[in-house]
């Protein structure tokens, strides 16, 4: 099965370039990154850009609504994303707990829809 | 299929049958079929295919092996027909007629499956409702009837949230599988925890008319120890299994001919199953030279020194009192709290307890019904009879058990001026 990692935080909470803890991070993910290569559960992923920079469309009666911000005004913001291969949800989550994120944020799993 | 009177004493011996080995029959189909909603159904088919045969050819030597084969060559059928038919499907049927055995007429050998299927039923992924409902469903083999009257909500909200429950399951892909060490603690943990609620809903419902109720604590029981056969060396295991039983011996006590709720202070203590105490006090005691105490065994070991005291005034409140100070440490919450200083009022003086109680004192606390409950009784110990009254119509309000309800207001009535 597949799954998406889903990773939120608070922006303020993210450590920041520059810091030891921002190093920290970076060398988590590429850890991280590598633990899913080597079990071949890597199926794509990246890092988002800061939640002001996002924009939310809906359509209404026809008419497009274009907003800034996401979706929902929330503190934990998506900040990124995995999807992996997993034979069942106990390894995903498994996974889930080893991003480097997750000690001060969290990962929601989902997942994905397949047409068969 | 056309049911006579002769029929009945069979059926009812096929429906006791069903309930025992549901469990075990289920666990093990899931784990061949890798779909728990499949294996229940091909189960259930076979069972009536039973309810038809027999009543004439009469039952088989091994009914819950006749029920495995017959549901699986169900499956096998079920498989072949299915018009989504996926790459999985195709293997499991081919191991499945791979293992068919060669003689049409015997029967195959049931594999304990079932610690899997408590481990999937209790997943961390489904809500404790579910959990719960489907522990029931699958493991114990209740009907969606029984358990929906259980916990006093309609059939149709039951079985939604059962069908919810299992496909959950399928889709988020919660597996059939005994979790990894680093996460074993706190699954087994859950898997407890849905256990004791099972036993503890049969305990809130005390007084209710509804013979559904008492089954509840039997079926936690019976969890218990197949869990405890299953798993032999878990401490926390026996002590919940001693807190059950120890808790069990003293129910014949609790409630009087009227369905009221008698205080411990009160209990006939002639009444307690004493072949239960032994048993639940050696459990306990099994668990704790293992050294490594959990909450449960805490709360067995509390449970057995009021099962061993000859009276409530020879009870040793103050070891009470420390072992609830020990829960307390591991599990911060208002009801242990409360136990505490119910223990505090015996050991020590109702007055330090009401002291103590009024330092917990918060905004959210006012409208728990345990709190209002121990407020009223402290309160009429130390003399407050006004405040205890106020109290006592604050508890009774909240409480949602009619003997507790019988209880308080007999209390409140004792002290009315």
């Amino acid at each position: 099965m597949q799954y998406l990692l889903l990773i939120y935080s608070n922006e303020a909470d993210d450590p920041q370039p520059g810091t030891p803890a921002f190093d920290e991070m970076i060398a988590g993910f590429e850890a991280f990154d590598k633990a899913l290569e080597a079990k071949d559960a890597m199926r794509g992923g990246n890092a988002l850009k800061p939640v002001s920079t996002a924009t939310t469309v809906k359509v209404r009666n026809g008419k497009t609504v274009t907003t800034d911000g996401p979706f929902a005004e929330t503190k934990e913001v998506l900040g990124g994303y995995y999807v992996i291969e997993a034979d069942n949800l106990d390894t995903a989550l498994e996974f889930a707990a080893k991003i480097p994120c997750v000690t001060w944020g969290s990962v929601e799993v989902r997942p994905i829809m397949t047409y068969d | 299929m056309k049911g006579s009177d002769t029929d009945q004493p069979t059926k009812m011996m096929i429906a006791q049958a069903a309930r025992e080995d549901w469990g075990v029959v289920v666990a093990a189909l899931t784990k061949t079929l890798g779909d728990l909603q499949l294996a229940e159904d091909v189960l259930q088919d076979s069972l009536l295919k039973a309810m038809e045969l027999w009543p004439t050819e009469g039952i088989p030597s091994r009914p819950a092996a006749w029920l495995y084969t017959t549901a699986k060559r169900k499956a096998i059928d079920q498989l072949r027909r299915s018009s989504n038919f996926r790459k999985k499907q195709q293997d499991i049927l081919a191991t499945l007629v791979e293992n068919q055995s060669s003689d049409g007429d015997s029967t195959d050998d049931i594999p304990d499956e079932r610690l899997r299927l408590v481990f999937t039923c209790c997943h961390p992924s489904l809500s404790n409702e579910a959990q719960v409902a489907l522990t029931l469903k699958t493991l114990a083999g209740f009907s969606t009837e029984i358990i929906a009257k259980a916990f006093l909500v309609s059939e149709t909200t039951m079985a939604q949230r059962i069908v919810r429950a299992k496909k959950k399951i399928r889709e988020a892909g919660i597996p059939y599988s005994i979790p990894s060490k680093s996460d074993w603690s706190d699954r087994l943990a859950a898997v407890l925890g849905v256990v004791y609620f099972i036993f503890n809903e049969s305990y809130s419902q005390t007084g209710s008319s509804d013979a559904s109720a008492e089954g509840l604590s039997t079926e936690a029981m019976r969890l218990g120890s197949i869990l405890l056969r299953l798993i032999p060396n878990e401490p926390e295991i026996k002590g919940l299994c001693a807190l059950m039983l120890l808790h069990e011996a003293r129910k014949p006590a609790r409630c009087d001919a009227n369905g009221c709720s008698v205080t411990l202070e009160k209990q006939d203590r002639r009444l307690w199953c004493q072949s239960k105490i032994r048993e639940g006090d050696a459990l306990l005691r099994d668990a704790l030279v293992m050294g490594q105490v959990g909450p449960y065994q805490i709360q067995a070991a509390i449970s057995a020194i009021h099962a061993t005291s000859q009276s409530f005034a020879s009870t040793d409140w103050l070891q009470i009192q420390m072992l609830y100070d020990r829960l307390y440490e591991m599990q911060p919450t208002p009801v242990i709290e409360l136990n505490r200083i119910v223990a505090m009022s015996f050991a020590q003086s109702p007055a330090v307890a009401l002291a103590e109680l009024q330092s917990m004192e918060a905004s959210s606390l006012e409208t728990y019904q345990p709190f209002q409950a121990v407020k009223a009784d402290l309160l009429r110990r130390t003399g407050d009879l006004v405040g205890a009254r106020l109290a006592y119509d604050c508890a009774i309000d909240l409480s949602r058990n009619q003997s507790e309800i019988q209880f308080l207001k007999a209390m409140r009535l004792s002290i009315a001026t």
